[in-house]
């Protein structure tokens, strides 16, 4: 089983690099960008077969050092 | 450095894999007549006596997946938030600023540099609070050259623990100008630099005192900081 957790930060904090990012878009003629957010993805292979169980480990993992929910939401797939 | 009247610190300097500012720091403090010791992250303890923790600059675990949220969970941590929590002082300079807010002893969050670049340079600061252990020699209002590098010192904290910091006085420091106008360096909320938590025994800053402490190399604005912590 695998789980990818998504991490980006949330919104209304300032996202320099996908800021960045969207004004290379920009120049580059893609004109219908309106919005980067850049995130990492982080993908962790679980030896379980309870899903609910492993979605609840992977949330405290989150809480407690993958994301910084101070500044960052995540999201978690579990596959 | 230290007359007959000072007492002598004893000020444990914390080492985690990356961490390179250990050195400078003890010479600093080392300069002032204090006893430092370098204490391993994987102790479990803090040696006894001591008067001050310093969490020191760096690159802790290669600043990999978020400055200092590795490091937090280093076994010599859970001593330090005891320490802190007994009220023991505790000083983060840079990557030991992002620690002590991973570690939660310090609120808010240290984020990438708006402009995405490492920022190396010396830097004025002003001090916006001086009744604090740490800048108690400093003056309200006073500007200081401190060097600054850093890529991940944009300090974000919303809009409520903002209003927090203003009216219990944890606001420590703001980048300046030479005129001591606030200046957008990193994209710090409000230009904070430097921060303290609630009780004031915990402070953190990402402007490098240790390397401000002969005026040949720049600024020796570094020495009153530290000094402070002798009173």
């Amino acid at each position: 089983m695998k789980a990818i957790v998504n991490v980006y930060l949330k919104e209304g904090v300032l996202d320099p690099q996908g800021k960045a990012t969207r004004h290379a878009l920009e120049s580059m003629n893609f004109k219908s960008v309106q919005n980067v957010r850049i995130g990492k993805q982080i993908i962790i292979t679980l030896d379980s077969e309870d899903r609910e169980a492993a979605e609840k480990e992977v949330k405290e993992m989150c809480e407690t050092l993958l994301a910084n929910t101070v500044i960052e939401d995540y999201t978690i797939e579990i596959v | 450095m230290l007359d007959n009247q000072q007492t002598v610190m004893k000020v444990a300097i914390l080492r985690f894999p990356g961490t390179n500012c250990e050195f400078d720091t003890q010479y600093a403090f080392g300069k002032l007549g204090h006893q430092t010791v370098l204490v391993w992250h994987k102790e479990e303890s803090l040696p006894t006596d001591i008067d001050l923790v310093v969490v020191p600059g760096g690159f802790s675990y290669g600043d990999y997946l978020r400055s200092g949220s590795i490091a937090r969970f280093s076994p010599i941590m859970k001593a330090v938030v005891e320490y802190a929590d007994k009220g023991g002082k505790v000083l983060g300079i840079c990557n030991g600023f992002q620690i002590l807010t991973e570690a939660g002893l310090l609120p808010g969050a240290l984020k990438r540099n708006n402009n995405l670049h490492f920022i190396s340079k010396h830097q004025h600061l002003k001090v916006i609070n001086n009744d604090n252990p740490f800048l108690n020699q400093c003056s309200n209002e006073e500007i200081l050259t401190i060097p600054i590098a850093h890529a991940d010192g944009n300090y974000y904290i919303d809009d409520e623990g903002l209003s927090k910091l203003e009216q219990n006085g944890q606001i420590l420091l703001r980048y300046c100008d030479e005129n001591g106008e606030r200046e957008i360096v990193n994209g710090s909320v409000t230009s904070i630099a430097g921060i303290c938590n609630e009780t004031k025994n915990v402070f953190g800053l990402m402007p490098h005192p240790e390397r401000a402490m002969e005026s040949i190399l720049g600024s020796e604005d570094g020495t009153k900081m530290l000094q402070g912590f002798e009173q």
